[in-house]
Formats: structure tokens, sequence, C-alpha cells
């Protein structure tokens, strides 16, 4: 694990972060290099709308049937020989993989990727009951060795550059060092292939789970995805309960949006649909599928109209690569699963505000995520209200379904807003307070905490705009004065 | 920014609100956005009980305390006036956020009424006054920092430059990532210094490096985050010979009113 991973707090992760070169000049340019790329491939404004429109709708109607639609895709997936379980947390998941395993008697497991089974941190619950657990994309493959997590959902090795992996391959693996991607590559997919064949069960995440006609589809570059799906004599997926589709027609636009949105390319090499099991005098294919839908705390926020919102995200990562604050800080600066914006908004509800309450806060409400989302989840709107949550500063919401609501309200900052809200509220007050200001204006420090390790302090004004704009107005009035009486 | 806006005639009369910022750190930016209104033949009515829009409190999870604050503004504006403030961030404040902050309470069709009739000082010139611009000012390089509120709450990237570049010395430059946030963003410069410390350091660096002389804005928070870091830096460098930081800021309304007024 990284130096980072290990630091409890937040902020002392970011200084971390910050203070780190290499980190600030991996993210700066890998993010650069993808926002470019998206902007490239929404060449028109207009297009871009409408599809980011019938993106949001079809995801808006998908999980306003979300009942009716997990229903419908348990039904029609068992009824093509695909045995649906259900989690209802990370934990419970786990152990529902652990016991096909079991049965199976699989001592090895080779997992595509999957942001889910990194929520639920699966590879370490099989390792510590003898299971071992290969990733076999590539940059899930890179973090494996270096014994880190993601820092990006869908480049979960984009902290590292290329003297960084060649070190690792080397130390690792034995991989002579080199900067030629190519070798690296070719070198991770001739030691993944090997591993493959030995496998016993296969595990994948899921993009889109297809309720009409039970289909599972899995987006993916490199084809470990397909080989994990289909190598092995059991495949598992795994996905969270939001995952759902009505039909096949949404799922091209939103494959087109989510692969634009993230890489921008227009498709991916390999698009995966899963129905079923090896049929009967079929050639290949697992003998056995499994789906594993994992709750987490998804159906809580579902009972909340602002929040299931944070459903629709179909997880691009285009919120983190437009971020200032993940450019700055990178992904493990978060310290949870899901980084960036979407993280800020989602990980409060899968892991309670007690141990997320400071990502909501780290952001500057820019609205650069807002404005990219695929789906147009209103992030900036969710930050906020995440906000008030964890202060419980909305007596709205007094009953909300938010676990840990007010877990970072405390007596004095409560109190200052408080005194904030009386002197604002009151003009009277208020002018009599900024005039005070303004008279004892030299008594304000230089130094004002954090605000002046980079920047000087700023300068009350000699005068108020609302002490000018009287002032002017008294000069009139008298000079209308001065006319009116005769000389 | 939620739906198209269509803008009104001139009209003969409009509030002024002129944000806490602006009161208290810039009311030579206030006084500037009063005289071009009234240059554009307009009564301006400053209502003198007028605070804060309660964009702090509403930004750091207090909306209870926002709602109070805002709901004393709900009272100043009691005439059909059209309602100008010199900040996008304050303006997007009371259209976008108003109407929700008070859905369900006696205020609401009040808030929503407000909202409807609030401008953004330089999309007022630009879009309801059609202002005429005579620059006589030196010619003089400038880059424009357009608030994130402005830019994507209020849909108004387009504004500020559009202004500058009616002003016949005036070279607009633009700088490097021009739609990152400063990193301002009210209680984040403070709860989350390192990051935003970060964050408008890279965006003086941007800045310098375009060789402007002068920063504009409309934006006072976005100025005494950027200025601030400015001066900052220029302090620093002066010991290592060094030109980071050596540009001023200045609000774009004091910069059209000197250049076009005063000069």
């Amino acid at each position: 694990m990284s130096h980072n991973q290990s630091v409890k707090e937040f902020h002392p992760r970011v200084h971390n972060a910050i203070a780190n070169p290499q980190i600030r000049a991996n993210f700066r340019k890998a993010m650069d290099g993808l926002m470019d790329k998206r902007q490239q491939a929404f060449p028109s404004d207009d297009e871009l709308e409408r599809t980011r429109e019938l993106a949001a709708a079809i995801r808006l109607r998908a999980l306003a049937k979300l009942p009716e639609l997990l229903e419908k895709l348990e039904a029609n997936l068992t009824a093509q020989g695909i045995k649906v379980h259900w989690a209802e947390d990370g934990d419970e998941a786990c152990k529902i993989i652990l016991d096909i395993c079991q049965q199976k008697k699989a001592k090895s497991v080779i997992k595509g990727k999957s942001m889910v089974s990194e929520e639920m941190e699966l590879n370490h619950y099989l390792e510590k009951h003898g299971i071992e657990a290969l990733e076999s994309d590539l940059g899930e493959y890179i973090v494996q060795l270096a014994e880190e997590t993601p820092s990006h959902i869908i480049m979960p090795a984009i902290h590292k550059n290329t003297d960084q992996i060649s070190d690792l391959m080397h130390e690792k693996t034995g991989t002579k060092k080199s900067r030629d991607v190519e070798y690296l590559t070719a070198e991770a997919r001739q030691q993944l292939r090997e591993r493959f064949e030995k496998a016993d069960i296969g595990v994948s995440g899921v993009n889109f789970a297809v309720a009409e006609t039970g289909t599972l589809c899995l987006v993916e570059n490199e084809g470990n995805g397909r080989l994990t799906t289909t190598v092995p004599p059991v495949h598992i997926a795994v996905t969270g309960i939001e995952k759902v589709v009505e039909n096949l027609e949404d799922v091209a636009p939103l494959l087109s949006i989510l692969t634009r949105s993230a890489t921008g390319q227009h498709i991916t090499t390999y698009f995966n649909m899963i129905s079923s099991p090896r049929k009967e005098g079929e050639l290949d294919g697992p003998e056995e599928v499994h789906l594993v839908l994992v709750d987490s705390g998804r159906s809580n926020i579902y009972q909340d109209d602002e929040l299931l919102d944070t459903l629709r995200c179909i997880r691009c990562g285009a919120c983190m690569n437009h971020c200032p604050v993940y450019t700055r800080i990178g992904g493990h600066a978060y310290g949870h699963t899901y980084p960036g914006p979407i993280g800020s908004i989602l990980m409060p509800h899968l892991v309670g505000m007690d141990d997320a309450k400071d990502l909501p806060s780290a952001s500057s409400l820019c609205g650069a995520c807002g404005e990219v989302c695929p789906v147009k989840i209103p992030i900036p709107k969710l930050l906020v209200r995440l906000r008030e949550e964890s202060v419980a500063g909305n007596s709205d919401h007094a009953n909300s379904v938010v676990k840990g609501r007010g877990v970072k309200r405390n007596r004095v900052e409560s109190l200052v807003w408080k005194g904030w809200a009386k002197m604002h509220k009151h003009g009277g007050l208020y002018r009599t307070g900024t005039g005070l200001a303004t008279v004892f204006r030299g008594l304000v420090p230089s130094n004002l905490g954090a605000w002046t390790n980079c920047r000087t302090a700023p300068k009350l004004a000699a005068s108020t705009l609302h002490q000018q704009v009287k002032a002017r107005q008294q000069e009139k009035a008298a000079q209308d004065k001065n006319q009116g009486e005769p000389s | 920014m939620s739906s198209i806006k269509l803008y009104p005639p001139k009209p003969k009369q409009v509030y002024f609100f002129g944000t806490c910022l602006v009161d208290l750190f810039y009311p030579d930016a206030g006084m500037a956005g009063i005289q071009l209104l009234e240059h554009e033949g307009i009564e301006v009515i400053f209502p003198q009980d007028q605070t804060c829009c309660g964009q702090p409190a509403y930004t750091s999870g207090y909306q209870d305390q926002a709602r109070e604050v805002a709901a004393a503004q709900l009272k100043l504006f009691p005439e059909n006036h059209l309602i100008v403030l010199p900040s996008g961030s304050c303006a997007g404040m009371m259209r976008e956020h108003y109407p929700e902050l008070f859905t369900g309470q006696p205020e609401e069709t009040r808030a929503k009424d407000i909202a409807s009739r609030v401008y953004e000082l330089t999309e007022f010139l630009l879009h309801v006054c059609h202002i005429q611009i005579e620059d006589k000012g030196e010619p003089i390089k400038v880059a424009m920092h357009t608030s994130c509120s402005a830019r994507r709450e209020m849909g108004l990237g387009e504004v500020g430059p559009a202004l500058l570049r009616k002003m016949d010395n005036v070279e607009l430059v633009e700088q490097a990532r021009i739609k990152e946030c400063c990193g301002f963003g009210g209680a984040f410069s403070v709860r989350h210094p390192e990051i935003s410390g970060a964050m408008v350091t890279d965006k003086v660096e941007a800045i310098d490096a375009t060789g402007a002389d002068t920063m504009i804005t409309s934006d006072c928070g976005c100025m005494m985050n950027i200025t601030g870091a400015a001066e900052h830096i220029k302090s620093q460098e002066i010991k290592s010979q060094g030109k980071g930081g050596s540009f001023n800021g200045e609000h774009i309304a004091s910069f059209l009113w000197r250049r076009c007024h005063e000069s």
C-alpha cells in the first residue's frame, strides 16, 4: 500500500499529495489529455446536449422503474440459466462469491475490472480464505502489483507514469526496465495469459444489465473482460443494483456517451453481451454464470428523490477528469473507492457520512463536473445537499435517509453561523458592524492563517459601498437644495 | 444555466444589490457599476438594508441560516424593477438557488419573482443596455477571468470578453485553461487551503504567462483570491528577481468606468 493510502485523515493525505510533484505532474498531464480527447469526441455542442438529454432520460426511466426492472432482470436471467444472488452489502456479496468458489473448489480467480468488487474489497476477502484473486485489466494489474488501490475509476493506475510502471514490473515480475510501452504491455499480457488458462473462476463487473432481455453488458478495451467471462468454467458478474436498464435500445446511446465521455473513444475495442452460460453443443463459454446484485446503501438513497440522482451514474469518470480538485490531489487522497466528484456524492451513502464527512466539502463548487456529466447528475447541488446533511443545517431534511446526518455539526460552528445570520438579517446591525470594520481596518492582521499562506490578506475599504452611496445621495440632495435657493 | 434568458428592453429604474464583498472590500467596483447604469439613463435604487445574498451559509450547508438572511433580502425589492448585481456568484445564488431554498415556504412566490428579476451587471450592460463603449484609456493588455458561477450557473462565459472586445485600446489575451476554477469557492478556500492554494497558484502562473498587465474579473471572490495570490508570489519573487504575479486585478465595472469616463 502506498504511503498516502495508509494515512487515515483527509487533510494529511491532501497535504502529501499536494507536496508530491510526481503526483501533481502525472495527474495534470493525464487529465489534460482526457479532457482534450473528450472534447474531440463531441465536436458539436448541440449533439452533445441532445445525447446527454437522452442518456439522462434513459437512466431516469430505469430508476423510476428500478424495483420492477430488477425483478424482470432476475426472472429473465434465471430463465436463461444465469443464477441471480442478492447482497445487502459488500460483506454479503463477498460471502456469496466465496461460497461459489468453495463449492467449485476454486483455488484461483481471475478478475476483469469491477469497481463494485473494489468497493467490497473482494480480493482481500478471497485471499484471506486462501483463494488467489488476480486482476487482469492492465491498470488494475499494475495497481495490484504495487499493492495499491485504483486512483481513478476507469484508469486505475493513472497516478503512475511509464518509468514508475517499468520499475514496478521490473521489481515484481522481472521484466526489463524500459520506457517502451508496447514492450511493457506485451510482457504483462504474456504474464496474464498464463493465468487465464489456470483460473477456476472469472469475476467481472457489469456496465449495463438489460432487464427485458436478461443481458449483461461489459465495456472494455483489452479483451481481458472477454477472457474473464469465457475462459474459466465459472463466471461471476458482480454489480450495483442501479446498473439495470430497461431494454436493448437503451444500451446504444448509453454506450456511445459512456465511451466518448470516458476516453474520447467512439466505441471500445470490446463490447460483451452475456445472456446465458454455455449451451448444449456450444464450443466455448463458461458452464455456470452468476450475477451478484449489491445494494450497499443504494436502495436507501433511492428513498430520497433528490439523492437518487446519484444512482444515474454510468461510471465514465468524466467528472474526475474535469475536476480541478481531483487534478491537484489525485484519487488516493480522497481515501475511498470512488474518488472525485462522483465519489464525494456517492461514498457518504456507501460507507456513511461518519467515514466520508470531508468529501462533500472538498469542492469549490465550480460546476465543471455537472457540466460534463453524460447523464446530467446535478453534482454541485448534491454536494451542497450533503454538506447540509453533514452539519444537519437544513431543518427541512430533519428526517432524511442519510446515514450519519449531522456528524460534522459542532457547537462553535453553528453558533458562528447563527451570529452571522443575526447580523445579516438586520440591515441596521449589518451597517453598524461593517462601518466599525472599516474604522478599525488597520487592526486586521496581515497573517490570516491558511488564507495568507499563499495570498496577501484582503484589505478592507476605507468606507463601505453603503456609506459611499449614502454620502453621494446627501451631496446630491444638498446640491439640489442649493440650486433651488435664489442666489 | 437551466433556461434561456430573454432580455427585456432597457428600464428606467433598477435596484442595485452591491453584495457583501463589494461592500467591504471593493466599494469602488460597486460605485462604478452604479455610475455605468446611471450613464445609461437608468435611475439606480440602492436599498440601504441590503446585506448578503446568503451564499456563504448556503454553500457551507447551513441552509436554515442562509434562508433567514435571504428572506431579509426578499423584502428589499417591493417595486417590480429589475435587480442588478456586480457579481455572477451572488446573482447565481439569487437567480438559481432562491427558488429552491424557499420551496414550500411562505416566501416561495416572492423568491421566484425576485429570481426572475435578477441580472448580473455585465450581462445587463451588454444585453439590456446594449452599452456603447468609448475607450479613452492607454493601450493595455488584459486577461479576463470569468467566475465559475457566471460561466456555468449563469451561462455568461462570453459576456465579459464581449465587453472587453468593444474597447479599442484593450488587447484581450487568453490564459491557458481559461475555464478552470481559480480555487476560491468561498469557504472552500479556508476549509481546504492547500488545494485552493495549489489551484490559485496555477491560475496566477497561467495569467502571468500571457504577459497581461491586468486581470479583469466580474466577481470579487475570484479577484480577492487571484490578486491576493499574485501579490504574495510577487513579494516572494522580488528576492529571486522573478517576474511572477506581476499583474494587477480590477473589477470589470471599475475598468470600464475608469477608461471610458475618467480618462
